[in-house]
């Protein structure tokens, strides 16, 4: 057993902080919730690039690191602390290369990777349609095979990076006759092109981070296809368990719960500062406590991947409850703030940056997102403790 | 990072597990229950030959050198066979103590009959006002010639009724808040005399009552007037030991819901198959990993001698109220069998409530926490 870090792993976050903390101070970014999947910022992408820390994990051969999962941790970790725009690569950083290296063809790793690593390819993610959430393998995105190519129709949804992606992966179906989880392939493939059409979803905080992405008529390359005809939705099903691995189910919010603890050191009201508040010393300890037991959570999940295992039963878990979480703290949050906690952003009067209402809005489509807790919960019973089919 | 036990650990589990399956069915708890000692004196005899009592003492002193960490499988295991008995008294609450702040006699003295088994130990903290506090304590001592008069009532205080010894935090010096002495006291002294409490769980939680009890200065341990530093640390590591013991309990009760809901039928199918019953058991195993994480964490800080006043109180903070979310789930699809003295769920709900009520409830360690913020 070991709860801490090595020297050499402690040293890298330190690396990771300096560098996240001169962007600041230089004034490239202000800290802000669900700057992950929100925050639009080629240039911060293209720095991390050249720091080496965009496909950090994968092979030396495509131009990545060969680093450890527990890296990856320690720079996720750090760049949600920071609250760093880091959308454009986030997606194609944390699950598409690791789809293409298990599933991709060699030329796929060569094309694609080297484009990712590069922070040039952002890629956004074509899942979701409208009658395809949950049960992603209802999905009605058609892909028919023309000579050479496929062409695409149909309609994708809640398309993360949707805004600024210049390529997309989709899961569309390849043959309408199979059972509906056996007619599916994955593809992947720039956007630039006629025949993709986006339209901004604004979401509950008037965010348009997300996207709808309309396919008529499109033709692409065969070669676009990642992995085996027809296969796509078992191989889109372990990507998703990256997809829900990471730390930004905990600390999507992050600075709001560092925002808020500040907040109460320093303001007084009725003369004495928030922090004596009995209640609120117990709400923020309480947060503090769910806090640690999600990062040991999520922290459980990266070293499964080490283990070189799927972080299946580990990853459902810890999304499940970290999302959870950050409800929890965009609640406590507002709570705290009363009549403040309404103000947003724009408002004269706004505390802490309006972070709180944006949080309390945006967090309520995390436990969505990513496989439901329903979903989650289903895989917990099923795989993780063998209950039988419901 | 490395959240596995290393393969003498699992060993250690394994043994424990063989050990206590075998020795300590739920037909002992039943009984220990209801004996008067609340112990079996041959049972206690073998887990001695097995060197669970000495585990972490050196082997000058008839221990294994084995680490807290260790320990805490151990704990967990315990935890898991609700064993009944002074083995959490004796090791974590008097032993741990004499080990770390005892003097070279003392050790001599007592750990050696710890750990053949010979010597039962507690420890009397608590008072009329249940604090952890050192303000609560008013039992006192009184220099008295060559030694001192304990004189006071002392409640909750586990395994009393069979205790050879018990360390017991007296007041020596009333102008200071913590102006505590910890003595360690014969338990047959003249004056001391107990009652044992009648508790949810049948456990043997006392009363004892000192009456102008004589104990020779050379008892005191560690220095007089300094105890409560002493008692801070016992009452961390008791702290996550005790969440140790929650742990094996809790894994036990999600493998026996799980079981449960697999074979138990209505509506001619088994209401595991049912998706309320399914998330109810995902919620369950979420809970046992939180807790399992957050307590050998502090388990592992404490046995590596690093600072985590936080990381204790967190694990108890959390599993205190893991532990209620958890249990409800666990009656709940059991139905009604599970709340009938006949079922062996009643063991668990009554045992880990009273754990997570001892040393401090989850106020008190968010308290902790808060403070660890700089709130």
């Amino acid at each position: 057993m070991d709860f801490e870090f090595t020297e050499e792993q402690e040293k890298f976050r330190q690396e990771v902080r300096d560098f996240l903390e001169q962007e600041i101070k230089d004034g490239a970014w202000q800290p802000s919730c669900d700057a992950w999947i929100q925050g639009y910022s080629p240039e911060f992408t293209k720095k991390l690039s050249e720091k080496g820390w965009l496909g950090l994990t994968w092979p030396e051969e495509y131009g990545g690191q060969g680093r450890s999962h527990t890296d990856r941790l320690i720079l996720t970790e750090e760049l949600l602390r920071y609250g760093a725009p880091a959308a454009c690569h986030w997606f194609a950083d944390r699950q598409i290369g690791s789809g293409i290296l298990r599933y991709g063809n060699d030329e796929q790793k060569k094309d694609l990777l080297p484009k990712i690593i590069a922070g040039e390819a952002y890629v956004g993610l074509g899942l979701s349609e409208p009658e395809a959430g949950s049960d992603l393998a209802s999905l009605r995105t058609r892909a028919t095979e023309d000579g050479d190519e496929y062409v695409i129709d149909g309609q994708k949804m809640w398309t993360s990076c949707g805004m600024f992606m210049n390529y997309i992966y989709v899961v569309a179906r390849t043959d309408p006759e199979a059972p509906k989880h056996r007619g599916i392939s994955e593809f992947i493939f720039p956007t630039d092109q006629p025949g993709v059409n986006i339209i901004p979803t604004i979401d509950i905080t008037g965010s348009t981070a997300w996207a709808e992405v309309f396919f008529d008529g499109l033709r692409i390359s065969k070669s676009c296809m990642i992995g085996e005809k027809n296969r796509g939705f078992y191989q889109v099903v372990n990507q998703l368990d990256y997809e829900r691995a990471g730390l930004e189910r905990l600390m999507g919010n992050y600075p709001l719960f560092d925002a808020i603890v500040k907040f109460v050191k320093e303001t007084k009201w009725n003369g004495d500062y928030l922090s004596k508040d009995t209640l609120i010393r117990q709400k923020l300890a309480q947060l503090q406590v769910e806090f640690d037991i999600g990062r040991l959570l999520t922290y459980q999940v990266v070293m499964v991947m080490e283990e070189g295992r799927a972080p299946n039963i580990e990853a459902s878990k810890a999304k499940a409850y970290s999302t959870a979480f950050e409800q929890h703290l965009a609640s406590v949050a507002m709570d705290i703030l009363g009549l403040y906690g309404q103000l947003v952003a724009e408002s004269r009067y706004a505390p802490i940056l309006g972070m709180a209402p944006h949080s309390y809005l945006g967090s309520k489509g995390y436990s969505l997102q990513a496989g439901s807790s329903e979903v989650l919960k289903n895989v917990i019973a099923a795989r993780g403790l063998g209950l039988p089919a419901s | 990072m490395d959240f596995t036990l290393s393969e003498e650990q699992e060993m250690l589990k394994t043994m424990a597990r063989d050990f206590l399956t075998d020795k300590c069915p739920k037909t002992l708890v039943k009984a220990m229950e209801e004996d008067e000692k609340g112990y079996s004196p041959e049972i206690w005899a073998e887990m001695a030959d097995l060197g669970w009592m000495g585990l972490v003492f050196p082997e000058e002193y008839g221990g294994s050198e084995m680490s807290f960490l260790d320990l805490s499988v151990l704990l967990e295991e315990t935890g898991r066979a609700c064993l009944p008995g002074p083995f959490f008294s004796t090791v974590v609450l008097g032993g741990l103590p004499i080990l770390e702040a005892g003097s070279d006699e003392q050790k001599q003295e007592y750990l050696p009959r710890i750990a053949n088994g010979e010597a039962i130990f507690t420890l009397a903290l608590t008072e009329d006002n249940a604090g952890y506090d050192a303000a609560s304590m008013r039992v006192k001592a009184t220099a008295d010639g060559d030694g001192y008069t304990i004189s006071g009532k002392k409640l909750f205080v586990p395994d009393a009724n069979i205790a050879d010894y018990m360390l017991v935090a007296a007041r020596t010096d009333e102008k200071a808040e913590d102006g505590i002495t910890l003595f360690i006291v014969d338990a047959k002294s003249t004056g001391i005399s107990h009652t044992v409490l009648k508790t949810i769980a049948s456990d043997k939680l006392c009363e004892v009552v000192f009456d102008k009890v004589k104990v020779p200065k050379e008892n005191i341990l560690g220095e007089p007037n300094q105890g409560w530093e002493l008692v801070k640390n016992i009452i961390e590591k008791a702290t996550a030991a005790k969440c140790c013991t929650i742990v094996g309990a809790m894994e036990l009760v999600l493998d026996m819901t799980v079981e449960y809901a697999k074979e138990r039928k209505q509506y001619d199918r088994p209401i595991g198959s049912f998706q309320v019953i399914q998330h109810y058991c995902a919620n369950m195993a979420i809970d046992v990993d939180g807790s399992r994480f957050s307590t050998y964490q502090a388990a592992w800080m404490l046995s590596e001698g690093k600072p985590c006043h936080k990381e204790v109180a967190i694990a108890k903070a959390w599993i205190n109220e893991a532990f209620e979310r958890f249990i409800a789930l666990s009656h709940q699809i059991h139905g009604a069998i599970g709340v009938t003295i006949d079922h062996d769920l009643q063991y668990y709900t009554k045992r880990a409530k009273a754990a997570t009520l001892t040393l401090g409830g989850s106020d008190y360690h968010r308290e902790i926490v808060a403070r660890e913020m700089g709130l």
